[in-house]
């Protein structure tokens, strides 16, 4: 790597990349379809076809690619959660992230910055060491620190104790990172593309035929397309799709806001998350502050910003920066999160034969992106729930299985 | 600041309304089948479009039910959950 770098810096040309082959017309028959060219349809599409060679495969998806809730999360990978399932899954996550760029060949701009989880009360210092337990106990690298060591990270935090919240101590999960969501998908999508799969964008899935309790085929804008496996991978937009194959899911789509400032000088390392104030901050390799809070009050579909959240949100992040006072906001937008009851997905086998879900992403989606290609891929070859993700399947309410993240998800997504 | 019409205290700020689920029917107490009580507890519609909704004024402790449109965030009528439920128990989703 170094010594491709190294040629490719010195170079007299750099021709454009064509990163996907043009499009072709709909086959009228495919294996998989795929339903959602988002990052995480594209990483199923990509492993089905490199390790369990599937390629007869189509994604579709109304928009472009990744223009969906791939290009409006704010980036951040980490894998500090609250119960053991949650942590297994998003420890496996990151070590898939970490070798991406070298298997795309293309640089996703992992970036390791460290992640840190205030604590203003009590009740968050003890949620903060029952996650650094059992993260330790599955070998993720998180711990307790006090003032001293957050101030030592983070030099331009507030520290004082005379606000309304001082900081008592943090959850710091040393492996938390960033990376640049447009190339994850992208990278995906070429390496599935070289394996044969097609991603047909602008192309809406109208309807999913079902016939005696089994998915046939699926009607697009372009004409119908018959298949035997579907798979969705619509976050925002989950419930809509699964009701068109008859499917109830246990989600709200609720707006998730948020917004950059304008670029300055690099001031911020680490990821700063604090779950009562609501915020999370950190800082872009353009200077940008990415920031944002928790999800809206009440479901909707739709993108609107809100001058409610921005107050709430800037009130709360002038606390931890107060010197950011005359920073001015350059970007705010929203996307549609599908939260479920217990802040863990909803993903793998459903109650209609070979029609698969990769749902309730709620607002925890983007650094799930590879392992949640990997395991669909997994389920949908093998048609069986793989162990990785048998606590997040359709039927646990049924059971009353849930998966309780809320601690580890609802702010710090 | 957006306005919600509250049947008992009229116009007031959305922040003073918390939201609470789509209006469903609550199975047979005695007769509700498992997969009955998991789809009233669990599983939501979650339309795009018109639904009905449960809100609480907060500040009065006041159940209504409001017809929104999801798509477009606009409120078409709030009233009192005495008129659909006239005669019948609650039916209410919390």
């Amino acid at each position: 790597m170094p010594f491709g770098l190294l040629k490719y810096g010195f170079a007299k040309q750099y021709p454009a990349r064509g990163l996907l082959p043009q499009a072709t017309e709909l086959k009228p028959r495919y294996d998989v379809v795929i339903i959602g060219a988002g990052g995480h349809g594209l990483a199923a599409a990509y492993y089905l076809a490199k390790l369990h060679d599937i390629t007869n495969v189509a994604v579709l998806d109304k928009g472009y690619l990744g223009g969906g809730n791939t290009a409006r999360n704010t980036a951040i990978i980490r894998a500090n959660y609250l119960t053991p399932e949650g942590v297994a899954f998003y420890c496996e996550s990151m070590a898939l992230w970490a070798g991406l760029s070298e298997e795309f060949g293309l640089n996703i701009q992992y970036s390791t910055r460290g992640h840190l989880t205030l604590a203003h009360t009590d009740s968050a210092l003890r949620t903060a060491r029952w996650r650094a337990e059992v993260n330790q106990h599955l070998g993720v690298d998180s711990e307790l620190i006090g003032p001293d060591e957050i101030n030592r990270l983070c030099p331009s935090l507030n520290m004082s104790r005379a606000t309304r919240y001082p900081i008592l101590g943090a959850l710091y999960h040393r492996p938390g990172a960033t990376a640049r969501h447009d190339a994850v998908a992208w990278g995906f999508a070429e390496g599935a593309a070289r394996h044969g799969v097609e991603v047909h964008q602008h192309t809406e899935v109208t309807g999913i035929n079902v016939r005696s309790g089994r998915v046939t085929g699926v009607k697009t804008s372009r004409g119908p397309v018959e298949c035997n496996i579907v798979l969705q991978a619509v976050a925002g937009s989950s419930s809509l799709v699964a009701a068109m194959a008859g499917l109830k899911l246990p989600i709200r789509t609720i707006p998730l806001q948020a917004c950059v400032s304008v670029p300055m000088k690099p001031f911020l390392d680490p990821i700063i998350v604090s779950g009562s104030l609501h915020v999370y901050i950190w800082q872009t390799a353009r200077g940008e502050l990415v920031m944002g809070g928790a999800t809206d009050p009440y479901p909707l579909y739709g993108t609107r910003s809100t001058l409610d959240f921005k107050e709430g949100l800037m009130a709360h992040i002038l606390e931890l920066f107060p010197f950011l006072a005359e920073a001015r906001v350059n970007r705010q937008w929203a996307g549609m999160a599908d939260m479920t009851p217990d802040f863990s997905p909803v993903m793998g086998l459903t109650p209609i034969e070979n029609y698969y879900v990769d749902a309730g992403w709620g607002t925890w989606g983007f650094k799930a992106t590879p392992i949640a290609g990997f395991t669909m891929a997994e389920c949908v070859a093998g048609t069986r729930q793989p162990q990785l993700i048998r606590p997040f399947r359709f039927d646990r309410f049924d059971e009353f299985e849930q998966v309780g993240e809320k601690g580890a998800a609802s702010v710090g997504h | 600041m957006k306005i919600l019409h509250c049947p008992l205290n009229g116009p007031r700020n959305i922040q003073e309304f918390v939201y609470g689920g789509e209006v469903a029917s609550m199975p047979d107490q005695d007769a509700g089948s498992d997969s009955e009580w998991t789809d009233y507890v669990f599983l939501e519609d979650n339309r795009a479009g018109l639904v009905r909704e449960w809100w609480l004024h907060v500040a009065s402790g006041y159940w209504f039910i409001a017809e929104r449109d999801t798509s477009s965030d606009k409120v078409l009528r709030t009233y009192p959950p005495d008129q659909p439920f006239a005669g019948g128990g609650p039916a209410r989703k919390s």
